[in-house]
């Protein structure tokens, strides 16, 4: 929308090729089907949100797509390519990378060793320590955020910092697409604002980002595609022009649900 | 509109770098000094320190050339071990099999020596064989099974306690192989394993170089970073594309590997080899590491800080007969130094996680 001067409209749909792509993915743990025929498409420079209740399947989502959980069935594609991941390296050498939610990071481990973690500079074996520590200051900086002390347990920074470092370390290594679980849902309002002035940050350098929440007003403050989750199924997906914030909403609450609670609310306030 | 827009007026550049307003989210910074005295290394060294100074000063000999070489030879063997069960402690399991493997080891050379007539590197180089395998086994027993290694290797610990006196027994008839001196090879494996400059032996060299190996190891290169990464989350470190599995499996059969130098240091230095010989030493290991600064949850500890503790394991061990104290009580001090180490421990993995404020 035209208030909001970070965002820039999209690259037009129907000419380019999503950098990364699933169809009719399905992910089932024993007898729970987490997953059905999920499918969603990620564009350069565009944030899709994946919205949806707890226990939606949103996790189990992007844990599918960085390669963290093998699907049951469907199908991959990075630039139009079929793939199979085998393990989260080999997305992270497509280029995507992922900040879980649930999956934090080693909290006794310097700040440098984790944004660093599995992609240590080294020479002869050995990891470049000072460089790697000036990186983490320097690529931190971009971000606004001053690293005194590259040596700091990184269980010591705030939860918006530690979403800061997980998306720097993305955006360092050359992600194309940056997978972020429900990355405010722990955060106050102010903290939540500087990690989404970050999503548009990675946007402005042309990843595409899938942003996982279920806050309806935190997505549509960054997104520029909606895809609703419901029970392991999509039961919407839309562009930022196709709703509103209100729509959103609605569709999260689930319409018809929410009259049926606010009519059964209603009656157990007159009653009691 | 209405959601909590970003504050920035309408066709103003968009999102300069915060440079103020975020001011309570930064670091506290804790002193360099300050840190520096909280790390596992230097308490473990100042204890070690006093350690010396108290028994030096009630018995002078303590200090002396022999004395020296009196505590430094147990701490040399308890040093090479702890190193290895450091490591594998901050990567967030425990080796219960590594006391009853360095008898196993030096076992296996014996009887592969004197049975089969082997030369002796041969032996030394088969029983290195069946230590990594040992240690195989168990990590990719943990590994797969997602048991935790305590019980895995307490199992391994009894069919390796078994088998020492089975198969000695079944071959030998005794409990005691010995005679490996006589074999080929056995003088030039001496000088490797068994030989002594005056009264220290080569033992310790094999410590000062792993001590110097392991540290560099864990602090400076990629294995290291993901050592205390799977020690400190392993889910979050193969997230990120480390090779978990090859790094548990390696931390594992890098105990046994160590309990095989015990095992080798022991059976060519006396020439024998006896099934009674490393049971119970686990523990010992564990509680040197433990001293040095390993968290019993993995994730942190250090090893240089493992090699103290096995100096002040020796020094204990050996210095208390020395100064009249008796030696009886040596499990009850050593009871008393680890419990002092964990609360020291606990306190410096506090003040280390101190939040913002
Ligand atoms: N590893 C797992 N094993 C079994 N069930 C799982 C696992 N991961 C997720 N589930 C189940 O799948 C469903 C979706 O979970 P999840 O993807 O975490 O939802 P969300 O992130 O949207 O809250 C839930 O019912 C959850 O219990
Ligand atoms: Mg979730």
């Amino acid at each position: 929308m035209s208030e909001n001067p970070a965002l820039t409209a999209p690259p037009d749909h129907a000419t380019t090729t999503p950098v990364l792509e699933v169809r009719a993915i399905t992910k089932s743990f024993g007898r729970v089907t987490a997953l059905r025929d999920v499918t969603c498409a990620v564009r350069e420079g565009e944030v899709t949100c994946v919205l949806g209740d707890n226990g939606a399947g949103k996790s189990t989502f992007i844990k599918t797509l960085s390669g963290y959980h093998a699907p049951d069935s469907g199908e991959m594609l990075i630039d139009g390519e079929p793939v199979r991941f085998s393990s989260p390296r080999d997305a992270l050498d497509r280029g995507i990378a992922t900040v879980y939610q649930d999956l934090a990071i080693a909290p006794l481990m310097p700040v440098w060793r984790n944004f660093f973690l599995g992609s240590e500079p080294t020479r002869l074996g050995m990891i470049r320590t000072r460089e790697a520590k000036r990186i983490v200051v320097e690529e931190m900086a971009k971000m606004g955020i001053s690293v005194r002390d590259p040596d700091q347990p990184i269980g010591t920074m705030s939860g918006g910092e530690r979403q800061c470092v997980a998306i720097a370390r993305a955006v360092y290594f050359g992600a194309r697409v940056l997978i972020l679980d429900e990355p405010t849902a722990a955060l106050g309002v102010r903290q939540s604002g500087v990690v989404l002035k970050y999503v548009m940050r990675a946007r402005e350098r042309g990843l595409g980002v899938i942003f996982i929440t279920h806050n309806p007003n935190h997505a549509y403050l960054v997104g520029d595609h909606f895809v609703l989750l419901k029970r392991g199924q999509t039961v919407s997906d839309m562009t930022r022009e196709e709703t509103t914030l209100r729509g959103l909403a609605q569709e999260m609450a689930g319409g018809a649900e929410l009259e049926a609670l606010e009519h059964e609310l209603g009656r157990a306030a007159q009653t009691a | 509109m209405s959601a909590a827009a970003p504050a920035s007026a309408p066709g103003a550049p968009p999102a300069p770098p915060p440079s103020d307003g975020d001011k309570d989210d930064r670091l506290v910074s804790v002193g360099r000094v300050r840190r520096l005295l909280m790390t596992p290394e230097v308490g473990a060294g100042s204890a070690a320190v006093l350690v010396f100074v108290g028994f030096t000063l009630v018995s002078p000999v303590f200090a002396s050339q022999a004395g020296l070489a009196n505590f430094l030879d147990p701490a040399a063997t308890m040093g090479i071990m702890a190193i290895a069960v450091a490591l594998l402690m901050i990567g967030g399991e425990f080796d219960l099999s590594t006391g009853v493997l360095t008898g196993s080891t030096a076992l296996v050379t014996a009887l592969a020596v004197t049975e089969l007539n082997m030369n002796v590197w041969l032996g030394i180089l088969l029983s290195l064989g069946f230590a990594l395998a040992v240690g195989a086994v168990n990590g990719v027993m943990v590994h797969l099974t997602k048991l935790p290694s305590f019980i895995v290797t307490l199992g391994m610990m009894f069919v390796l306690w078994g088998l020492n006196y089975a198969v000695t027994q079944r071959l030998t008839g005794q409990v005691t192989v010995s005679g490996v001196r006589q074999y080929s090879g056995y003088d030039s494996a001496r000088a490797l394993f068994g030989s002594a400059v005056g009264p220290f032996q080569v033992s310790l060299v094999w410590w000062l170089l792993l001590t110097a190996v392991g540290a560099i190891v864990l602090l400076k290169s990629r294995w290291g970073n993901w050592i205390f990464a799977l020690g400190g989350n392993s889910d979050a470190a193969r997230a990120v594309g480390v090779p978990v599995m090859r790094v548990r499996v390696g931390l594992f059969m890098t105990t046994a590997a160590a309990a095989w130098l015990v095992g080798t240091l022991t059976v060519i230095r006396y020439g024998n080899a006896t099934v009674t010989s490393g049971i119970g030493l686990e523990f010992y290991f564990i509680i040197a590491a433990v001293i040095g600064g390993c968290l019993l949850t993995g994730g942190a500890g250090s090893v240089i800080g493992a090699s103290i503790g096995a100096l002040i394991f020796g020094m204990v061990q050996q210095g208390m007969p020395l100064v009249g104290l008796p030696s009886e009580f040596f499990r009850t001090i050593l009871g008393l130094v680890l419990l002092a180490a964990v609360l020291v421990n606990l306190w410096i993995k506090k003040r280390a996680m101190k939040v913002t404020s």
